[in-house]
């Protein structure tokens, strides 16, 4: 166990080291700079300015500065905004982030399990045409369409839910909503699957033949078997909804960590968008490994040790 | 079973009567026999989602081909009328600097279409190669080769293009090579699986014994196997890869203007909601009707070609 947990921490490192490299070697040849913004500056101000940030030094010395600093989490000043730190945005705006996905990530588990238990129960029939229909849909329809849609039809027409803004939980209802609707169908297809090859077994026709009750059967046995799938699919859910938060708080104006990405972008604030890049991907690799150590510790078939078949 | 018969006693033929079944035909097969590809077609005929996905496609690639050929206005035509509501002469509408969003939404497919298919064919090309061959040739090249794989994998996809197309700068070719860039791992991965399973059939070893050198083994048993994993994995690549497109587009990273696309058409509709809401409502529409009828098909082959549905 201790041994495959070191082999995937070594993977991690060397994926960021390759994610490190690959920022810096293309942020440096990317076009366009943050000082060129509607005024152009003074020449002198401008070579002060390069001076600073350490433009001026040769690529090797600026890499290997870029290593260093990384390495001791510091991702140096924002190139925009003078005297913010980065360190200081995603501190700030993290924790929104957070609780926006957090949220995200109960309603997609929840509402997916629930649909995908009702499918499959009610097997070719009403419920689970209805809830298969769903399902696809919510695959179906982007986070960032449905955003807007949400605002237009639930907030603007029906008035129910606040337009946009971060002033407590009612505002988080709509923007946990978009992003959580496509992993909800995910879920619920997986969750259906499982649960329809669980019914067929040997031990459901036994607990059934003992005179348990239908939902008995459920909770006491098939879904606990019936969720090992749910728990691989928590990676890529976290992925998806750290990602699927970068448009979403876009829409609905939350100051969040992925608002502040996606302005970077637009900013060419390269300290910026280097420094939520890689920490972005601390963030998806370290969940990735949690949900595989999860996985092992709760299903007993599989074996950690050699990490190889 | 003949040495305990033998203890029974002896009870002569009339005894019996035959009460019915058909003794001159039992040994003729219940069905008629078909061909592996032709059961997987008559299987994928009866799943009525991925018939209607299929469909679907065929019309939104025909619209895509001829909407904006037949069309009136071009897709970049300003016509003088701002924001107008869908009517007659404008089916969907007309946006802020008075274009047709008709056909603009058709171009848009062209591009959406075109990008996803172009990802999908890359995936499959890189794809295909690296997985066959780290699959074929195995041992330290296999393990090298599935290292790699896994860095690039363990690199997050959206944000490694995310950055590229900063690097590139928006445009078509820019985006096609920032999909590719990490998604052929997937398909690699797979056909790397589907190799190594069939590598050690008993029919390759009896092919190899009959003197059956490798080319002829890839392309008569390598291939024709691996073809259903491969086509599953392309179908559901496409449709990802227009997601992908839309969303870099709503960042702002997509094709640039006056081209269209779904997703910048749909990102301009959502800061014109509250005035024009079909900007957004059509392109919305098209992405998530395109999407869900590649997922059909895909879902839908994917169950035709598993053998364990066989019956």
């Amino acid at each position: 166990m201790i041994k495959y947990i070191f082999k995937r921490l070594l993977y991690i490192v060397a994926a960021l080291f390759v994610i490190v490299t690959l920022t810096f070697f293309l942020m440096r040849i990317a076009p366009g700079s943050p000082f060129a913004s509607e005024k152009s500056l003074p020449p002198e101000i401008e070579a002060a300015l390069q001076e600073e940030y350490g433009l001026n030094n040769p690529w090797y010395i600026q890499y290997k500065d870029y290593l260093v600093s990384t390495a001791q989490f510091d991702f140096g000043e924002s190139m925009k905004y003078k005297g913010r730190s980065t360190n200081d945005m995603i501190a700030e705006s993290f924790p929104i982030s957070l609780t926006l996905g957090v949220e995200a990530m109960i309603l997609a588990v929840g509402l997916g399990v629930l649909v995908g238990v009702i499918t499959s129960l009610y097997h070719n029939r009403f419920p689970d045409y209805l809830g298969t229909t769903i399902a696809v849909l919510g695959i179906s329809v982007p986070s960032f369409i449905l955003a807007g849609l949400l605002q237009y039809f639930v907030g603007l027409k029906m008035q129910l839910l606040p337009i946009s803004g971060w002033n407590g939980f009612i505002y988080s209802i709509m923007p946990a909503f978009a992003i959580a609707v496509t992993h909800m169908g995910f879920i619920a297809k997986l969750v259906r699957s499982s649960m329809l090859e669980q019914n067929s077994s040997e031990y459901v026709k036994m607990a059934r033949a003992k005179g348990l009750g239908k939902w008995t059967t459920v909770f006491k046995h098939t879904l606990r078997n019936a969720l090992l799938p749910v728990v691989t699919y928590l990676g890529p859910l976290f992925a998806g909804v750290i990602t699927g938060s970068f448009i979403v708080e876009q829409i609905f104006a939350i100051p969040g960590l992925g608002k502040y990405f996606v302005t970077s972008i637009t900013n060419r604030d390269y300290t910026v968008i280097m420094g939520t890049t890689v920490f972005y991907s601390i963030i998806l690799l370290l969940a990735v490994l949690i949900v595989d150590i999860i996985y092992g510790l709760i299903d007993p078939r599989i074996n950690l040790k050699g990490g190889k078949k | 079973m003949t040495q305990s018969n033998e203890n029974l006693p002896k009870i002569s033929k009339d005894k019996f009567t035959v009460v019915g079944g058909k003794h001159d035909q039992t040994d003729q097969l219940a069905a008629k026999s078909v061909s592996f590809w032709k059961e997987v077609r008559l299987r994928f005929m009866h799943n009525k989602l991925a018939i209607v996905g299929f469909f679907i496609l065929i019309i939104v690639a025909l619209m895509a081909i001829f909407v904006p050929w037949l069309s009136p206005y071009s897709y970049r035509e300003q016509l003088g009328v701002y924001n107008a509501p869908p009517s007659a002469s404008h089916w969907f509408g007309t946006d802020d600097l008075g274009r047709d969003i008709f056909v603009r939404a058709w171009m848009g497919a062209r591009i959406s279409l075109f990008i996803g298919i172009t990802a999908a064919v890359i995936d499959l090309i890189i794809g295909v190669a690296w997985g066959s061959i780290a699959g074929l040739v195995g041992g330290r090249v296999d393990d090298i080769m599935m290292r790699i794989a896994d860095v690039l994998t363990a690199v997050p996809y959206l944000l490694v293009v995310i950055i590229l197309l900063v690097v590139l700068q928006p445009g078509l070719l820019p985006m096609i090579i920032a999909l590719s860039i990490t998604g052929w791992v997937n398909m690699a991965r797979i056909v790397r699986g589907e190799v190594l399973s069939i590598k050690s059939r008993e029919y390759v070893l009896a092919a190899r014994t009959l003197g059956a050198n490798t080319t002829h083994i890839i392309m008569k048993h390598l291939v024709p196997n691996a073809l259903g994993a491969i086509l599953v994995t392309m179908t559901l690549t496409i449709p990802s890869a227009i997601f992908t497109e839309s969303f870099l587009s709503y960042l702002g990273l997509g094709v640039p203007q006056p081209m269209a696309s779904w997703g910048t058409m749909a990102s301009d509709g959502n800061n014109a909601l509250d005035t024009a809401p079909w900007r957004l409502i059509f392109p919305a529409i098209l992405i998530s009707v395109t999407i869900f009828a590649f997922n059909a098909v895909g879902d839908g082959l994917r169950d035709a070609l598993d053998p364990k549905l066989r019956k």
